[in-house]
């Protein structure tokens, strides 16, 4: 291969290079920058301080919703993907993979419109329980709070995960579940010892893409739930539209790269000790 | 021991279920479409009808305004992202660069960072420019992250085209060019109009970018779609979003046509 090749491929790249350089790269570093800037321009640690003394509950709430949703996506992509892959009654796993699909393409903007209306007080589905006569009226309750930003991001979410956990799955190398079965082993542990281990790599990637993918939304916190907490976008948006307080909103922003950052890491440690043990 | 029916009831229950959990927040959103009267406690409107569609797609509707504007802006998204994917998938196919594993990593970035408070900063460069509320700084905010997307599928798309057909029209006389046009380009084809197709519905539908980048000069569907809700508009926004979810749901279904199974393996190899 020739030089003068190299550089040709490295100018095809180049423009796309650029575009991410500028419009992602810099303002990520320009956010970093500014989170440890007043508004003078001075170098301070006050934003965080502020952000911790004013916004301490929505990080650990965002942190809690953020988690319950990864589990929640997990335990779905597991149990739809492992009955795709084991399941024996076709029309059953023909119906399901079928189903699970449709919110996949679903922004996350109609997501959250369809749940405000489905999840409220008088919504689709108090309704529905209460005509199947499984709930008395009275017990209506709404859940336009966390529960309905929980709700939404799994809704919208675990197709995602299972898409990739189930095309997994299905890649495997069927003599070891064969096997297993032939030993007698029930499908649930088959799934739990053998599937899962196996596809676990490809879990993680689902999750921590899941993960990010949450903790960028805004639309869903600020249509689902108008409660304190709620999730770090809507206090950033709000220091920036209310306030024009770029600095606090770094910080904020800063915090939250951490919490994506630490999930990554765990993730990268794993996936280290795992390749340090099989020589 | 539960019998054979009993299974099968057992199986169709959950099944049932899970299309309710699927299909009854759309379901709602469908009724509220077309509910010209709908109050508490009735479980249903007590009117139905198309006035509040006749309100969304009156010419001078701001609605058919701003669908106009969001498939512009998605149009020109997809033509710059394309217009700088389709090289660079095809330069990092062929694996003939120096730091390939690092260029990767950087086309991986912006997944892997909460996209949000750059947003709010590229707000802020882009103030700077001029380029805040103008249909121009939402096309480049959109295809900052739909790039992201055509270049993986690009390059597995031309990963997955075997390199010794280009070699065969190299070895009858075709320039490098001629090659790329004639071999390459064509057999890459179907992965790359999924990569259109994706970056197209991406901008279509993105909110968060618009919101701090666009808004409020610059108000596509989706903008649209919040406020109205916001203001408890439930029909006006109901009926934006069905516009808005058609496309998406219509990609759900060929997706598979387009994303062949030997180019998905190749998405990040």
């Amino acid at each position: 291969m020739t030089a003068s090749s190299r550089l040709l491929h490295f100018l095809l790249v180049a423009p796309a290079l650029a575009i991410v350089a500028l419009l992602f790269v810099y303002p990520l570093g320009y956010s970093v920058a500014t989170a440890f800037q007043d508004r003078a321009g001075a170098w301070t640690l006050a934003n965080f301080a502020t952000a911790w003394s004013f916004y301490a509950r929505d990080i650990g709430f965002t942190a809690l919703i953020v988690l319950l949703c990864t589990a929640l996506i997990g335990a779905v992509a597991v149990a739809i993907g492992g009955y795709l892959v084991l399941g024996t009654t076709r029309w059953a796993v023909a119906a399901l993979a079928w189903l699970y699909r449709w919110p996949l393409f679903v922004p996350f903007i109609i997501a959250a419109q369809c749940m405000r209306t489905f999840l409220a007080k008088n919504g689709m589905m108090n309704n529905s329980l209460i005509a199947l006569g499984v709930m008395p009226p009275e017990a209506a309750q709404g859940f336009l709070d966390w529960r309905g930003i929980v709700v939404t991001f799994v809704w919208k979410q675990a197709p995602f995960a299972t898409l990739m956990v189930a095309g997994a799955m299905a890649a495997l190398d069927r003599g070891t579940i064969d096997a297993a079965r032939n030993l007698g082993a029930s499908r649930l542990r088959i799934l739990l010892e053998i599937v899962v281990p196996q596809v676990r790599p490809t879990l993680m990637v689902a999750l921590i893409l899941s993960c990010v993918t949450m903790m960028s939304v805004l639309s869903v916190p600020l249509m689902l739930s108008g409660q304190s907490p709620t999730m770090m976008t809507v206090q950033m948006a709000y220091r920036i539209n209310q306030h024009g307080d770029y600095g606090v909103a770094n910080a904020l922003g800063l915090i939250s790269y951490l919490m994506t950052a630490a999930v990554a890491w765990v993730y990268l440690r794993e996936t280290m000790r795992e390749r340090g043990a099989v020589p | 021991m539960i019998g054979r029916g009993g299974l099968w009831i057992v199986r169709a229950v959950g099944i049932g279920i899970l299309a309710y959990a699927v299909f009854g927040p759309l379901a709602n959103l469908l009724i509220w479409s077309f509910a010209e009267a709908w109050f508490w406690p009735n479980k249903l409107p007590s009117q139905w009808g198309f006035r509040f569609w006749d309100y969304v797609f009156r010419p001078t509707g701001r609605a058919m305004e701003a669908l106009t504007l969001s498939i512009v802006i998605a149009l020109l998204t997809v033509a710059l992202s394309l217009a700088v994917a389709v090289p660079a998938g095809y330069a990092l196919a062929r694996g003939r660069l120096p730091w390939r594993p690092l260029i990767m990593l950087a086309f991986l970035l912006p997944q892997a960072f909460p996209s949000l408070p750059v947003y709010i900063n590229v707000a802020r460069i882009f103030y700077g420019f001029g380029l805040n509320g103008t249909v121009a700084g939402v096309v480049l905010v959109h295809a900052s992250h739909g790039l992201v997307f055509a270049v993986w599928i690009a390059t597995a798309a031309f990963a997955a085209v075997d390199r010794e057909l280009e070699q065969a029209a190299r070895n009858l006389g075709a320039s490098a060019l001629r090659s790329f046009a004639t071999v390459t380009l064509p057999l890459a084809t179907p992965g790359l109009i999924a990569s259109a197709i994706f970056v197209f519905l991406e901008s279509l539908d993105e909110f968060t970018g618009s919101f701090f980048v666009g808004a409020p000069e610059v108000r596509t569907l989706p903008l649209e779609m919040f406020t109205a809700s916001m203001g408890g508009n439930y029909q006006i926004s109901s009926i934006t979003a069905l516009i808005l979810l058609v496309p998406s749901i219509g990609f759900m279904l060929v997706v598979e046509r387009f994303l062949k199974g030997e180019v998905l393996a190749k998405v990040g190899a």
